[in-house]
């Protein structure tokens, strides 16, 4: 890549843009965090703790302190990576949270595999047929897959494929039998199994991991396909794919080898999107397969108000959002070659 | 000699369309350059679609439509594969546009060849290379890795030219191969491609809006007006021209030496819809 | 958004009778499509469902009856009864009425404050519009459940927390496309005109520039419901929205996990009662969206 000035600027730009929002992020779960109406000294002493310790821990949590001071401090802890410890689990959040995000991102990407390896044909299928019965069909499916409640779905999955025809795994990443059995390394099940030559256990957790990821997936297909389809037709209508009928190139080519390799940049752009949007959809999956990753930490500290986890948790899914954003922009300049 | 394209009575309906966007065109080719003339919309792109078969969805009638052996009214599709690209081909107008821009150039152009020809790549390449340097592209072999849109429009047309005629096509339907182009190049591009297709011996139907350009590069002229041919007659006679709609035209163009008076505006009327014999 | 510039700009006196022609237009392009009829059929039957709850429920749905428990689908109790003996079908047909509050409640916050923030950013250009668009990126670089979920645990699990919160998460799109429809007539003469007779710039956002900004806001809206519908239901699954007793169709189904080996139609009839709301949204709203894609028009 060349660096001139142009460049520079927009990349200046970008940076300071990025800097607002992260700025943004802060004053929001640092707002959210204020008017949440557990009481967070009590939540640490506990109800019978007497007035002197009540007031100590208050002191020390900086409460007594104008909110502007409130918040320089809360923007130290953040920067300096300190937020503070669970209740629920006693642990710092961070650690918990290192702890349990693994799972999700194993999760969340086998999804993202399934979704885009359905999405993108989907998609170009219904381009080229415009209007004919396999668009009205394609159409339907993802129209589906955009509005089941896919913890309902989930639950009905589980009903059909486990319980009654036994096909896949239960809730949780892998048999009872298994936990513990292989040494956590990377908190990646799939990846540790392998490592440790578990192949019985590496086969359980893709029995478990396959019901909730096929259902994420699908439900983020919907999306992927949407796009691919708008994408395409605008690529179909281009006088270059008249140039590649006119070489003699057939149907299947031309729109494979022209069209799609168009919008491929613009198809990484989506899928970084959609894996965002996949994050959403676990916290409820999750809950439905009993899947210890974020999702379910995040729905479980919710329900006992255990602020310091939570507020950490909406921060990390806003900061990957805006990872996400930030690599999907460096994805487009690296495919395309006009950007070059 | 037999012709190359006998076309008699085509018709044309673009599907949902309420009337056909061309009606009743006839003609043949031989090895010759013809032109076809026309103000926007009167449908020389839709035939020149309608040779090569592109128009899939619109309804296209006529009472014989050949080109070679070939009956391009039942050919099937596969056959069609065979033909386009490697005996007949078409260059569109604006290089910016129908060249894929993420594709380096040359590879658009050695694609044409693989496409028909079995070869190595690195022979493709070479032919590419060679048929580059026939345009008249200095530095064909740097030109060849260069992406579209780093290349200027004259020189984007001399590569889509290069791509349409490097597997020696019998026939070339040229659709307004320079109103895309800069003035001070589109006398370069046309020469380069009359050159080509004079050696060659190649069947050309130039489409264009411009008669003085008509007039200078092809032997025979077609008019076309409202989806019709209203006049079939010889370049050299085009300021002969019988109907009123050609003489219209003609009228509006503009002369070097010409008067200064402003160029009369073209009065249509009901009856120009007529061919030329029934008027008379 | 490529519709939001579809949308022929009419003179703005003449509005009232040119937009009743265009939704009668639009209504008459639904209803040639089967999947957009569809969706205005279970609309249709849901407002109505809702209206006459009472009338069409056959049984009080917080009548509880321990005798009769986890009753299957019979000629009595239509789809069931619960773990407390009460009827599904009647919990079902007042939940439409939790439904219908929370959309109509959506609508109403989010269509207003959507419109003034974008509006205004449009309007005034440059600084203001920098701002209120920075605003508008940090509540878009969260998944809108998440933040939904993240407001709720800050005010507390309650249905009315939760329509707030899901209205904090629905307008910055709303803001987003009439900031951009703003812009498009900013510059139209009319706009000129009001502003050289010395008309306020409140004035000429609330009587020239929102009324064009309506339509296509309102469509954008139907076509969020889809989404708001989900995240309520998701909310009451997780036990942050609607709280028991009430026959809110996500708490229903979350309620019904327990007892769903043995007792199937305690999740499934409140889950196909959302699945078919969203999908109506879903569908109307592209049909809609087909529906005032001139394009589209032409060709069928
Ligand atoms: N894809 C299409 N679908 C429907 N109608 C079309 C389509 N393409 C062209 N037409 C119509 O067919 C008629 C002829 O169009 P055509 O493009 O052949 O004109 P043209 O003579 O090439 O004009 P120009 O000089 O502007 O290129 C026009 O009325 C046009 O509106
Ligand atoms: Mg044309």
């Amino acid at each position: 890549m060349r660096l001139d000035r142009r460049r520079l600027n927009g990349i200046a730009e970008q940076g300071v843009s990025i800097f607002v929002t992260l700025f943004g992020l802060l004053i929001l779960t640092f707002v959210i965090g204020r008017i949440m109406p557990v009481d967070p000294v009590r939540a640490i002493v506990g109800e019978d703790a007497t007035r002197e310790v009540y007031e100590n821990v208050y002191r020390q949590l900086g409460l007594d302190k104008p909110m502007w001071q409130q918040f320089l401090l809360y923007m130290r802890d953040v920067v300096t990576l300190d937020f503070g410890t669970s209740i629920r689990t006693g642990q710092p959040v961070l650690q918990d949270i290192a702890r349990v995000l693994p799972a999700t991102i194993e999760l969340a990407t086998f999804a993202i595999l399934i979704g885009a390896g359905l999405g993108t044909p989907l998609g170009v299928i219904a381009a080229v047929n415009k209007d004919r019965w396999p668009d009205q069909l394609i159409r339907v499916i993802s129209l589906m897959g955009h509005s089941m409640p896919i913890f309902w779905t989930g639950m009905i999955a589980l009903l059909v494929f486990y319980a009654n025809l036994g096909w896949v795994g239960g809730s949780g990443r892998m048999s009872q039998f298994y936990i513990g059995l292989v040494p956590e390394r990377t908190n990646f099940l799939l990846i540790d199994s392998a490592l440790a030559g578990e192949w019985e256990v590496f086969r359980s957790a893709i029995n478990h991991i396959i019901l909730p990821a096929a259902l994420l997936g699908y439900s983020s297909s919907a999306y992927i396909t949407r796009m691919t389809r708008s994408f395409m037709l605008d690529q179909l209508g281009q006088e270059y794919v008249t140039t590649a009928r006119v070489k003699g190139l057939s149907r299947r080519q031309t729109v494979w080898r022209h069209a799609f390799g168009n919008i491929r940049v613009q198809l990484v752009t989506i899928v970084a999107l959609a894996y965002g949007a996949l994050l959403e959809g676990a916290v409820l999956i999750e809950t439905v397969f009993a899947w210890p990753g974020f999702g379910q930490y995040l729905t479980s500290n919710l329900l006992i108000g255990d602020m310091n986890a939570v507020m950490t948790c909406v921060l990390i899914v806003g900061v990957i959002f805006i990872g996400l954003n930030i690599l999907s922009d460096i994805l487009y300049r690296v495919f395309d070659p006009r950007t070059r | 000699m037999d012709p190359v394209l006998d076309i008699q009575r085509l018709s044309i309906r673009y599907a949902g369309a309420p009337a056909p966007a061309v009606r009743d065109v006839s003609f043949t080719l031989g090895r010759e350059r013809l032109g076809i003339v026309g103000e926007s919309g009167s449908g020389k792109s839709t035939v020149g679609r309608a040779i090569m078969r592109l128009l899939d969805t619109a309804e296209i009638t006529a009472d014989r439509m050949q080109f070679e052996e070939v009956d391009l009214l039942n050919a099937p599709e596969r056959k069609m594969l065979d033909v386009r690209g490697k005996r007949m081909s078409m260059i569109l107008q604006d290089p910016k546009f129908s060249l894929n821009p993420i594709q380096r150039c040359g590879h658009q152009i050695a694609e044409a060849y693989r496409t028909h020809v079995r070869c190595s790549k690195s022979e493709a390449r070479a032919r590419a290379i060679a048929m580059l340097e026939q345009v008249h592209i200095r530095d064909p072999e740097r030109v060849y890795d260069l992406y579209p849109h780093e290349v200027s429009g004259g020189m984007g047309q001399r590569v889509m030219i290069a791509m349409m005629l490097l597997t020696d096509p019998d026939l070339v339907i040229a659709d307004e191969p320079t109103s895309a182009l800069d003035v001070t190049v589109r006398l370069q591009v046309l020469r380069i491609l009359d050159g080509l297709v004079r050696d060659k011996g190649i069947g050309l139907i130039m489409i264009s809006h411009d008669l003085n350009l008509v007039r200078a590069f092809c032997d025979r002229v077609l008019i076309m007006y409202a989806g019709r041919v209203v006049e079939a007659l010889d370049a050299r006679d085009l300021d002969n021209a019988q109907h009123p709609y050609s003489r219209g035209l003609l009228a509006a163009q503009p002369r070097i030496g010409g008067t200064r008076e402003p160029l009369p505006v073209l009065a249509r009327q009901d009856s120009w819809l007529e061919p030329l014999e029934a008027q008379a | 958004m490529s519709m939001t510039r579809d949308i022929p700009a009419p003179v703005p006196r003449r509005r009232m009778p040119q937009s009743l022609i265009a939704a009668r237009n639009i209504v008459a392009f639904l209803t040639r499509s089967p999947t957009s009829l569809f969706g205005l059929v279970v609309l249709a039957l849901l407002i109505l469902v809702a209206l006459f709850a009472p009338l069409i429920a056959t049984h009080d749905p917080y009548a509880q009856n321990l005798q009769a428990t986890l009753q299957p689908p019979s000629g009595t109790h239509f789809f069931g009864t619960d773990e407390l003996g009460r009827d599904i079908f009647s919990r079902l047909v007042h939940g439409s009425r939790i439904t219908l509050t929370i959309i109509s409640l959506v609508t109403v916050v989010v269509g207003p404050l959507g419109l003034f923030f974008g509006t205004v950013a449009g309007y005034f250009g440059g600084k203001v519009d920098t701002v209120l668009m920075r605003i508008t990126d940090i509540f878009l670089s969260f998944p809108s459940l998440i933040l939904s979920l993240a407001f709720v645990a800050a005010l507390g699990p309650s249905l009315n927390n939760a329509i707030i919160a899901i209205a904090l998460t629905a307008w910055p799109p709303i803001a987003r496309l009439a900031r951009a429809e703003t812009l498009t007539f900013r510059q139209a003469d009319y706009i000129a005109a009001a502003r050289l007779q010395g008309a306020s710039s409140a004035r000429i956002i609330w009587k020239s520039i929102v009324p064009m900004c309506l339509p296509s806001v309102t469509i954008r809206l139907t076509l969020n419901m889809a989404t708001v519908i989900l995240t309520a239901a998701g909310l009451g699954f997780l036990g942050l929205g609607a709280q028991p007793p009430l026959p809110e169709w996500g708490a229903m189904i979350a309620t019904g996990r327990r007892y769903m080996i043995d007792s199937w139609w305690l999740v499934t009839f409140p889950g196909i009662a959302i699945l078919c709301v969203s999908l109506a949204f879903n569908l109307l709203g592209d049909g809609l969206r087909d529906a005032l894609d001139p394009k589209q028009m032409n060709k069928r």
